[in-house]
């Protein structure tokens, strides 16, 4: 099952060089988001707690704007059928979770390593921490969005509805992420963060549980 | 047709005896209420904000529990109640965030507060927003009741998150809350016997209320459905 | 050799509360070719997308049988080949890609000698770096059948299989057919007069409407 679905990611990543459907967007998506905040800031002093909650607003924005297309280009080109026609529900949705789970990733240390360049109230005291709770939230992240863009495929509806379906979702996990971002900056030890590490721990586990779970609904009409 | 009667006597006599019993301070008849520190006359409203607050969540439960149902079994009738209970669902979650809002301008000062309760509430209107959005996207039934059972299914999972996070991030207002200095819940220790008795019975005649809505409301789509048909075909 | 079999019990499909077909009873388990038919909107792809396990029935089953074993859910794909008009492959890539893609994907041998007889067979074997949206709807359809029969399976399924084809295209199909017929069950959904001459048993989908 593990070189299929490494098959198929490797389908999709050499269609996204081809097509650069996604990557492109993305990438203008960060610059955007970002300077939109650095205009609106302008000359103003802000806190360092006010940059940890706007780091996942434009993380939250990106993900929005991109991570659809893994089901989505799919669907638009009506290559569905014949996915379903080689590969079973997990080889495919493993597929596509390993390609958002490798774009999540580059898209979040791009805009990780551009925040931390430009605003100067961005300061991580506890690296460690920071660390640990981005690899997890990305994760989280990737579930999540892997899933709601599978459900966006089908119903048609593409864009819009994206990231009205992912918010709820995510919410959750975003709220965890903020207080741990904020923790990091505050330095504060890996003890005192111990909660919120385990809530986005499970919420990883649940969701990827789920989300393999109820995919072949999805995937099977 | 005797218990649409009685429902109604019952929610007659709730809704006259919660907004015109007086409060005093030694209640001695039986039609008065206790006065409660901090809330007074504001305390009235207990007996709409609650119920509704409570139906919210009784109306979703019962929504997820027939998504569920139709993923297992795929009969459309699962689907179609469990869209009439998230219906009703969201118009008492409408009217407890209003209710819940007013109350809050009068006990705690504005409107909003951002309490683990009333971020509860938002967030459940965000996920049916989400829902009845999704459901209106998609023009063919099985799909539309598939893909919604599968969502519900996925944000149903979210809840428990909610609950854990959500009281580390902010302070508590409301009675019963982690952090609460009113002592204590207000219903076991501050209504008397008459208010804890108005207080179940608008309770129950709510809880009636909403599953006979919930039949009416699903016998409605239910004929719409046909009605549709026929005129298509016709 | 091996022997595949399949059978249908009771199938019923509907759509919502529209019914497509109800007590549908099949076996075929013997090699050949076997024709589907109804008028348009009768349900013959959403038969054929279930026989493939694509969608789901709403009651009733569908047993594979291979060497009287019944095929594995996940592994079903492998020993079906599928062709319909509304399959679409990669355009991004060129058709020999396309090929080792699927192989790769479906957790199998790339099977060079195969895939390069069916290239010849249908007359794609000069064009098979191009990229596939430089083709022709009919040099897709032709591409369909590669990508149907290229990991030998037991179990043909073609859905119209002669429409956007000229005569030249919808001989190698009937010659192909004929041949995959004496070891495979091939099942032809279609309303062709010339494509249903093939078949040696027909199931007319208005007899399952109630």
């Amino acid at each position: 099952m593990n070189s299929k679905s490494y098959s198929l990611f490797l389908k999709d990543l050499k269609s996204e060089l081809r097509t650069r459907y996604a990557i492109n967007a993305l990438a203008m998506f960060i610059i955007v988001a970002i300077s939109v905040i650095l205009f609106s800031v302008g000359q103003e002093k802000i806190s360092p707690g006010l940059t940890g909650g706007l780091f996942w607003v434009v993380i939250f924005f990106t993900a929005m704007s991109g991570l659809s297309r893994a089901f989505v280009s799919e669907e638009e080109r009506g290559t569905t059928l014949a996915l379903q026609l080689v590969a079973s529900p997990t080889t495919v949705f493993s597929g596509k979770l390993i390609f958002n789970i490798i774009l999540v990733f580059a898209m979040n240390t791009v805009i990780a390593v551009l925040y931390s360049a430009l605003f100067e109230e961005f300061v991580i005291r506890n690296f460690l921490l920071f660390l640990t709770s981005f690899v997890f939230g990305n994760i989280g992240l990737a579930i999540s969005s892997t899933i709601i863009a599978a459900i966006i495929a089908k119903a048609g509806a593409k864009g819009t509805l994206y990231p009205v379906l992912s918010f709820p979702i995510l919410l959750p996990l975003i709220l965890a992420s903020v207080q741990l971002t904020l923790f990091a900056i505050d330095g504060i030890s890996f003890e005192s963060a111990k909660f919120e590490l385990a809530i986005v721990v499970s919420y990883d586990v649940i969701m990827l549980t789920a989300s393999y779970m109820l995919f072949d609904f999805i995937w099977k009409e | 047709m005797v218990w649409k009667i009685f429902l109604f006597l019952l929610l007659a006599f709730v809704s006259v005896a919660g907004i015109s019993f007086p409060i005093v301070e030694n209640p001695t008849k039986w039609y008065e209420f206790p006065l409660i520190p901090g809330l007074e006359e504001n305390a009235k409203i207990i007996f709409f904000h609650v119920p509704t607050a409570w139906l919210t969540v009784i109306a979703f439960l019962m929504s997820t529990l027939y998504s569920f149902k139709y993923l297992r079994k795929k009969d459309p009738d699962d689907d179609l109640k469990s869209y009439a209970s998230a219906q009703l669902g969201m118009i008492f979650c409408i009217l407890a965030t209003i209710t819940g809002s007013v109350w809050a301008k009068f006990a705690w000062g504005s409107f909003w507060n951002w309490d683990p309760r009333e971020t509860s509430i938002f967030a459940l209107l965000l996920i049916y927003g989400a829902w009845f959005a999704l459901r209106s996207s998609i023009e063919s039934e099985e799909k539309r009741a598939t893909l919604s059972a599968v969502y519900s299914m996925i944000a149903f999972l979210t809840v428990p998150f909610f609950i854990f996070i959500m009281p580390r991030i902010m302070t508590g207002l409301h009675p019963g809350s982690a952090d609460d200095s009113n002592a204590g819940p207000v219903v076991d220790f501050k209504m008397n016997g008459n208010m804890l008795l108005i207080f179940f019975l608008s309770l129950i005649g709510f809880t009636i209320l909403y599953f006979w809505m919930w039949r009416v409301g699903y016998k409605s789509i239910l004929l719409k459905d046909k009605l549709d048909k026929q005129l298509i075909r016709g | 050799m091996i022997s595949y079999s399949l059978e249908a019990q009771q199938l019923n499909k509907s759509f919502g509360r529209r019914l497509i077909f109800n007590d549908l009873n099949i076996k075929f388990d013997k090699p050949g070719v076997y024709g589907i038919s109804g008028p348009n909107g009768s349900g013959k792809s959403t038969l054929v997308k279930i026989i493939a396990g694509i969608l789901s029935a709403s009651k009733g089953k569908i047993i594979h049988l291979l060497d009287g074993k019944t095929i594995a859910e996940e592994n079903l794909h492998n020993h079906i080949g599928f062709v319909s008009p509304y399959l679409v492959l990669y355009e991004e890539f060129s058709t020999l890609e396309n090929f080792k893609i699927f192989a790769d994907i479906r957790g199998i041998e790339f099977n060079k000698e195969r895939v390069d007889y069916l290239l010849n067979k249908f007359l794609l074997y000069k064009r098979k770096d191009d990229l596939l949206k430089t083709y022709s709807s009919g040099m897709k359809q032709r591409m369909k059948f590669i990508f149907a029969l290229m990991h030998l399976p037991q179990l043909i399924i073609l859905d119209e299989p002669t429409s956007n084809l000229d005569e030249e295209g919808k001989n190698s199909v009937y010659e192909i057919v004929r041949e995959e017929s004496k070891t495979n069950i091939i099942i032809v959904a279609s309303n062709e007069k010339n494509d249903l001459e093939l078949c040696s048993e027909i199931i007319l989908l208005e007899k399952y409407k109630n």
